[in-house]
């Protein structure tokens, strides 16, 4: 059946994924007002990407935890120990920038693996393997580093997280090559919609009315291209951006088009169900913990060059953060549900909330406050939703 | 003449597009065992919850009578106040805590500041454990005891209440023949004190043992009260009471088509229970179905039939399986979920809400859950071809939904049903093992459902009904097996098979069982 749906539709059937981003808007627009539009000055957007991008890496395996009914309580730690590993290998024997890399990465997918191990094959909750991985791993970031923190990497090394993409195509005070990057992006994103719209027409489905559609487009272009401009006013493309957007779209493809990703959803929405229906359960909860390993890994590659050293009490709560975007962003708590772009949109919310304060100088005290109440309200928005729409 | 200590009049209950009883009127005497017969979803257990104000007052219409006053419970524990003790067919015990513990949860016997006395609650615990002759240590952990134990436990539970009129819902049907006796015994020995019990059973033996009148429930209504100690008040009766019922125009008619060679075959099949393992759940158990047959599997609540179903599929129900399948006349095998698919085989749950379907996800995704290798190539998934399945088995299947992006949870029972047949259908299984395939759903989705069964059989698959309902296999069955205690007890052709021959063989016990075995399997062939 071909057909057309209104707003008012598009808008409830997605009323939690869309009032995510309504939500972000909101907050994004309260504190530019508050902060007399520091929030949004081209130094300000370039610090809050460098700043809290390991963040929403790790916000990206925990989403996909979380839909498959789990959580992760390691990921700080697992992030310390491939960061401390790291250090040792580059600053202590001296070895070049890129075996660092790999080796924390590495460090990352063992400790999923060890993990995956036992939720999948053993049965331990995840919960309780994870916070033993929690202590764990911790105490393994201790013993690597000696007690002791170091520094600093060689500057190839440091520049993954704190280096830029900018001046091959010169520019008078802005970059021209940050616009020309964003501006392919933009390009490659608007051919996408088309064919997608095309080909589920084609599949004779339900469509957005079309001018709704176009200016959707219009819309996300504007605000993307103004980003870019403000990036380039300032620094230009920074590196971290770059891995940062091949993840979300390796793991937005992951989720939504994979069978493994399928598979997640199943298993997190009803495991009975998924089990009878040949989902090989164990595999697809040791690939979730695997992949949290190597999300943790990177983003303690990234925190590591980040800081330029590693430090021993590197990376504490980071789980916390993650697991909070997970769930402001839509997931939910029993599982099941959940995206990629919430988690991030979840992490952004609370980048700016902390970035904002952060500028307005709001104490330390309060802003851990205000942090807690969204988490909490933003759970308990998804409750009430849930009760609104199954009446059940 | 005995006085009657509870009438319940006119007793009617509604869920939403189901009414489950309606104008029951039931009424027990002081001192009596009162048995209650009906096939599963008769409304026995809905009769019960009213009484014990488990659905509470105001969510029925009809008034209860209990010791000559109107009883209006507004919950379970206001019936227990009056002296009303239900007795669940799962127990209701914390398996970590011990006897006492058990016995006095959330009626602690308090001593001095309001703490618990222990060493009062075990003596008194011990008292009553002496009454329901239960010799065990009062601070023994419940879940280091046997089920027939357990169930001693819940009536000592119920005596510690003052415990005037006892429901027991199906208490035997977890234990075996001695714990069961003497469960029996109990019964008829606190009976001699004064205590009046209900009890809802399938085992017409049992029933004949130790109850004084038996309650027929079939429907939603009650069909007669016998008194047990008349002449005719035999088993026959009690079974044509469960079972007879108009069977006209609730069936499509059944389409001529030929029944080919045989498709299927389970032999010898035996399965364990999962935590305790020397019970048996299916033994020794046989049955085969032919392309374009559809064959019946019958028996009761606590049969087997689920247990026999799941450990086929995957091996995802018991433990110590043993047994061969064959299928068109080679054995394969079905060690795991997607082993047991990609040999053709399917098989849609019981309890489509809890096994069947992810509620929190679409239609869409639900009907291609057990089949993506289809809609996949390297792992990727076609997502406009998925969305076009789905819209195709809306089509046919006439699933009624706005879109097939609905979340599967929205959607009402006889629809859900439709996308777990969907599901399997596009499986491409050729044996569809279908398990209770209507339970709670309306009689015109069922009819339904009867005519897609129908047409899988046309389509040459081989298809296995699995219900407790007589008149439902019946009316769309070729064959039908009869499954009671583990052990298949007969096969009859549809055309000889009557309800009351049906409801005999499902009621047999372990005795008589073994000696039809022998001419069971003869019929089999």
């Amino acid at each position: 059946m071909t057909g057309i749906a209104n707003v008012r539709e598009l808008m409830t059937r997605n009323l939690r994924q869309s009032g995510i981003f309504v939500a972000f808007i909101a907050i994004v627009a309260l504190f530019a007002i508050l902060t007399d539009g520091v929030l949004l000055s081209p130094t300000n957007l370039t610090n809050i990407v460098l700043q809290y991008s390991y963040i929403l890496v790790l916000a990206i395996g925990m989403v996909i935890v979380i839909i498959g009914g789990h959580i992760d309580l390691s990921v700080g730690s697992v992030a310390a120990l491939a960061g401390a590993v790291s250090a040792v290998l580059v600053i202590k024997e001296g070895m070049p920038w890129w075996v660092g890399v790999i080796a924390g990465i590495l460090v990352g997918v063992l400790a999923g693996a060890w993990q995956g191990f036992w939720v999948a094959f053993v049965g331990i909750p995840a919960f309780i393997t994870t916070l033993a991985g929690m202590l764990l791993f911790r105490g393994l970031t201790f013993r690597v580093l000696d007690n002791i923190s170091l520094s600093p990497f060689p500057s190839e090394y440091s520049k993954i997280a704190t280096g830029f993409q900018n001046g091959l195509l010169g520019g008078d005070g802005f970059d021209v090559f940050t616009l020309v990057v964003f501006g392919v992006a933009v390009a490659a994103y608007f051919v996408q919609q088309f064919r997608a719209r095309k080909a589920a027409i084609a599949y004779k489905q339900t469509v957005g009315a079309f001018p709704l559609f176009l200016l959707k487009l219009i819309a996300v272009a504007a605000v993307v291209m103004w980003f870019a401009w403000q990036l380039a006013n300032y620094r230009g493309l920074p590196n971290v951006l770059i891995i940062l957007a091949i993840l979300i779209i390796v793991y937005t493809i992951v989720t939504t088009r994979t069978v493994f990703g399928r598979h997640v959803y199943a298993i997190g929405g009803n495991l009975t169900a998924a089990t009878l229906s040949g989902v090989k359960v164990k595999w697809v909860n040791f690939g979730i913990m695997l992949n949290m390993g190597l999300l943790a890994g990177v983003a303690g590659v990234i925190f590591s060059s980040r800081t330029n050293g590693a430090q021993p009490a590197a990376g504490n709560l980071f789980e916390l953060d993650a697991i909070a975007a997970s769930f402001i962003g839509g997931a939910a708590v029993t599982g099941g549900v959940g995206r990629v772009t919430g988690a991030i949109v979840g992490g952004l919310i609370m980048a700016v909330m902390s970035n904002g304060m952060q500028l307005m100088g709001v104490e330390q005290s309060i802003q851990q406050v205000v942090k807690g109440l969204v988490l909490l309200l933003a759970v308990a928005f998804d409750v009430w939703n849930k009760k609104r729409a199954g009446g059940r | 003449m005995a006085t009657n200590i509870l009438e319940m009049r006119d007793i009617s209950k509604e869920f939403p597009g189901v009414k489950a009883l309606s104008d029951v009127n039931l009424t027990v005497r002081e001192g009596e065992i009162h048995a209650i017969c009906g096939e599963n979803g008769a409304g026995k257990s809905t009769l019960m919850k009213v009484l014990s104000g488990v659905y509470p007052h105001g969510t029925y219409t009809g008034d209860i009578y209990f010791d000559g006053a109107e009883a209006r419970y507004g919950s379970i524990n206001d019936s227990e106040d009056a002296g009303v003790v239900i007795i669940h067919q799962e127990l209701a015990l914390v398996p970590h805590l011990t006897v006492a513990e058990n016995i006095f949860l959330g009626n602690e016997v308090r001593g001095r500041f309001g703490l618990i006395d222990w060493n009062e609650a075990n003596h008194k615990a011990q008292d009553l454990m002496d009454r329901v002759g239960l010799h065990e240590n009062p601070v023994t952990p419940v879940g280091q005891l046997g089920v027939g134990k357990q169930q001693l436990i819940e009536i000592a539970k119920a005596l510690s209440k003052d415990v005037r009129l006892l429901i027991l819902d199906e208490p035997t049907a977890a234990l075996n023949d001695s714990d069961s006796e003497h469960l029996l015994q109990l019964l008829k020995d606190l009976q001699k004190e004064g205590i009046t019990s209900i009890m809802i059973s399938h085992k017409l033996g049992e029933i004949e043992w130790v109850a004084d009148r038996t309650t027929i429930i079939r429907d939603g209504q009650t069909i007669e009260t016998i008194d047990m100690s008349e002449e005719d008040s035999t088993q026959d009766r009690i079974i044509r009471g469960m079972v007879g019922r108009d069977l006209e125009h609730r069936y499509p008619p059944r389409i001529d088509h030929e029944i080919g060679e045989e498709l299927f075959r389970v032999e010898d099949w035996t399965v364990h229970h999962p935590t305790q393992p020397d019970r048996v759940m299916v033994d020794h158990a046989h049955f085969h179905v032919k392309a374009g047959e559809v064959v019946g599997i019958a028996g009761l609540m606590g049969a087997g039939r689920t247990e026999l179903a799941m450990s086929i599929f995957g091996r995802t129900y018991g433990r110590g399986t043993t047994g061969r399948v064959y299928k068109r006349g080679e054995e394969i095998q079905t060690r795991s979920v997607s082993e047991a698919i990609d040999n053709g085989i399917a098989y849609a749950t019981e309890d489509r809400k809890k096994y069947g379907l992810n509620l929190i996800d679409n239609i869409s995704r639900n009907i291609s859950a057990a089949a993506l290798k289809k809609l996949s190539s390297r792992g990727f998934i076609n997502g406009h071809e998925e969305l076009s399945v789905a819209e195709a088995y809306r089509n046919n299947m006439n699933i009624k939904t706005p879109s097939v992006l609905q979340l599967a949870g929205n959607l009402s029972g006889g629809n859900q049903q439709k996308v777990v047949l969907s599901k399997w259908m596009y499986t491409d299984a050729d044996v569809m093992i279908l398990d209770e395939p209507t339970r709670g759903i309306d009689v015109g989705a069922k009819y339904e459902i009867y005519t897609i069964v129908n047409d899988l059989a046309a389509q040459g698959k081989g298809v296995v009904v699995i219900s407790s309902e007589l008149p439902e296999l019946l009316g769309t069955c070729d064959r039908i097996y009869t499954l009671a205690f583990g052990r298949i007890t007969g096969c009859l052709d549809v055309s000889e098979a009557t309800p009351e021959a049906l409801m005999t063989l499902m009621t047999q016990d372990k005795e008589t069982a073994s000696d039809n075995d022998a001419d069971a399997k003869e019929t089999d062939r």
